[in-house]
């Protein structure tokens, strides 16, 4: 019998909620933004109305945008690496703990959402400065006689980024690693896989999902920051956001800041897309659960 | 009435620590209180607010935090609305940038009415962008305790009327750790303290204000800050003073911090700042090089608010008593004549107060040369201070 080719309109009656919400907070600002990319900025605050391609010329041809761009790839690289090593090991733990309460375990990492990103942040320097924690415990050791400089470069950043992004990873791995049969481990290791064998060759492959998702996540998170750097950082440690922010708020050049903010979005849309065509997009889905 | 940011709570926390009045394990816990509350409660405080705003007039002002905001809420605002019954929401900004950016994405000044405003060259820019306002100065008489000396650049901008009232006044010197660096040798540095090498990953720099850069960059070069000639040769120093430094702060909260944990030992300082930490017991020395900057700040009242009431703020904030104790608070001296109105001794001993009443002491920006470049010269300082 043939299949029906007959248009069923009820899933986009489902969608179209979503897709409006979409269209209107994401499609349309963006647009503006774009079309704001091509306005000439005459001085500060003061644009005018035009088609010109001085801003888009500008991002092309410096280096010091070009220099942005490949820091910010290699921080979100590294904070990414970082966060997936770090947080496999607790969403390993969570997923295969027998303890009865496990939903403690879960709450603990959801509860740094409960706090401000901002005193997160800054709690750094209380931790890590000249009279933190650590230089203090340091010092009262008799390890070091003056403290030892941690704050205000990039390790501090890292250390922020990881921080704040690490819960995300976490997650993201222990919901693969709860789907998974708990059954095939003790299979593998009947038929003589060691255990290094059992986690490398079976788990780990079916956790890829929630490691790839996390990995895009904080990938995407940390390629779109500007506050960390600039509270944890020294004077060399700034993101490609940075940029938007001083182009935007410091040298009130929004046609320069629609710009900057249109490339990034690209950019991290092209990791997107990356990331689609390795794994699937469906992937995602299984990941979240 | 006061809006409280996450920020604003960190930075009256570490304040009050620094002033002894809290200990650490008390400042820890109520800094995890604070931010819980603020992640918990953010959206209720704000709907709350503005309730209690609709219950009458309320004007919103928008300043600098710590200590300068503490003084004026604490001998300025809360005075005023015992007063008269109406309610100033403070708010702390992150400069007046930011303010700028907030009305333009919004197409109005709601929620904004007074500012506290830097300089004659800000004065200019809200003027132009058509956001200034034309007080009655018949209804703050107490403008005539102001030095004129001080009215005189603003007026030169608008000849017909103000928009803000000049409030007080500072200067941007150099603060250093005494621990570390002798009078003397500062002293004989002058400027080029900021530059010392040996001193380098312990000296800080204000990293909001490219003019403040320049002008040191000028300084350092030789050059006449409001007649500069060779911006390479300043930002070439800007360069050098970069890579010595460890952190750019962008706020006074920060740049207190950063002395008081000895994060850094010198670093250029606005002198109210440094005149707090004194008084909190830091070893914290401050001076101004010759021809350093002087700065001049007013009270903005921005087009759209109730003018009535803004203008009793403003005379109620020029009231000598109440200037007086806001500027022994915020450790800025008065705007007001010291020849019309006698000031304390804890005034007169503050940095850059100015006996004379003409602020000949004193060297500002000359407007004329600074804001023509300020398109161009704001775009290199932020390369400059990233590397470029």
């Amino acid at each position: 019998m043939a299949e029906s080719k007959e248009f069923d309109p009820r899933p986009w009656y489902l969608l179209a909620p979503s897709m409006l919400a979409i269209i209107a907070l994401v499609v349309i600002p963006m647009s503006f933004i774009l079309v704001y990319s091509f306005y000439e900025n005459i001085d500060l605050a003061i644009d005018r109305v035009a088609f010109q391609f001085g801003n888009w010329q500008e991002l092309l041809t410096d280096s010091y945008y070009h220099t942005a761009i490949w820091k910010t790839l290699r921080l979100s690289i590294i904070v990414t690496v970082l966060a997936a090593v770090l947080g496999y090991i607790p969403a390993y733990f969570i997923a295969m703990t027998k303890y009865r309460h496990k939903w403690l375990l879960l709450l603990l990492l959801i509860l740094p959402f409960w706090v401000s990103f901002i005193i997160r942040t800054l709690s750094w320097i209380h931790i890590m400065g000249n009279q933190g924690a650590i230089n203090g415990i340091l010092m009262w050791l008799g390890l070091t006689d003056t403290p030892v400089s941690m704050m205000f470069n990039e390790f501090a950043v890292i250390v922020g980024f990881i921080h704040v992004f690490l819960p995300y990873m976490i997650l993201n791995i222990y919901v693969s690693l709860e789907g998974i049969d708990e059954n095939l481990e003790p299979a593998a290791r009947t038929l003589g896989a060691t255990p290094w064998q059992a986690f490398r060759e079976v788990t780990l492959p079916l956790s890829l999902p929630g490691l790839a998702a996390g990995s895009l996540l904080v990938f995407v998170l940390t390629g779109g920051s500007y506050v960390t750097p600039l509270i944890l950082g020294g004077p060399g440690d700034f993101l490609f956001g940075n940029l938007i922010y001083d182009a935007v708020v410091v040298e009130l050049n929004w046609p320069m800041g629609a710009t900057l903010s249109f490339t990034l979005l690209v950019l991290l849309g092209l990791v997107v897309a990356l990331y689609s065509r390795l794994m699937g997009m469906n992937q995602l889905s299984k990941a979240f659960g | 009435m006061k809006k409280i940011d996450s920020t604003k709570r960190y930075e009256q926390l570490t304040e009050r620590m620094g002033n002894g009045d809290v200990d650490r394990r008390s400042f820890f816990s109520l800094l995890g209180a604070a931010g819980i509350t603020a992640g918990l409660t953010g959206g209720a405080m704000t709907m709350m607010a503005t309730q209690a705003r609709a219950a009458g007039t309320s004007l919103n002002f928008e300043g600098w935090g710590g200590v300068v905001s503490e003084a004026l809420r604490a001998n300025a605002f809360a005075p005023y609305e015992a007063a008269t019954g109406n309610t100033v929401v403070d708010a702390t900004f992150g400069g007046e940038a930011e303010v700028l950016t907030k009305i333009k994405a919004a197409g109005n000044t709601d929620g904004h009415n007074i500012l506290h405003s830097s300089g004659v060259s800000w004065y200019q820019r809200w003027v132009e962008n058509g956001y200034g306002v034309a007080l009655n100065e018949a209804n703050i008489p107490n403008m005539a305790n102001v030095m004129t000396a001080i009215i005189d650049p603003f007026r030169k901008i608008t000849p017909d009327s103000l928009s803000a009232v000049p409030y007080d006044y500072g200067t941007t010197g150099i603060a250093y750790n005494t621990k570390y660096v002798s009078k003397e040798e500062a002293e004989a540095l002058g400027a080029n303290l900021l530059l010392k090498k040996e001193l380098k990953g312990k000296i800080g720099g204000w990293g909001g204000d490219w003019a403040n850069r320049a002008w040191y960059g000028a300084l350092q070069s030789n050059q006449n800050p409001n007649d500069i000639q060779d911006w390479d040769a300043v930002w070439e120093k800007a360069r050098e003073h970069r890579d010595l430094v460890l952190k750019y702060w962008s706020s006074g909260a920060e740049l207190m911090d950063l002395l008081a944990k000895e994060e850094i030992y010198v670093t250029e300082a606005w002198s109210g700042r440094v005149a707090a930490l004194q008084a909190q017991g830091h070893p914290i020395a401050y001076m101004d090089p010759p021809n350093g900057l002087a700065w001049m700040e007013s009270m903005f009242v921005l087009k759209g608010s109730p003018m009535a009431e803004a203008e009793e703020l403003l005379n109620f904030m020029l009231d000598p008593e109440t200037a007086l104790a806001v500027a022994e608070g915020q450790k800025y001296p008065s705007s007001l004549d010291p020849n019309k109105v006698e000031m304390s001794d804890a005034v007169k001993a503050l940095p850059a107060f100015d006996a004379t009443g003409t602020l000949s002491t004193l060297v500002f920006r000359d407007p004329t040369k600074w804001n023509p470049v300020e398109k161009e010269q704001t775009k290199q300082w932020n390369r400059v201070s990233k590397g470029g």
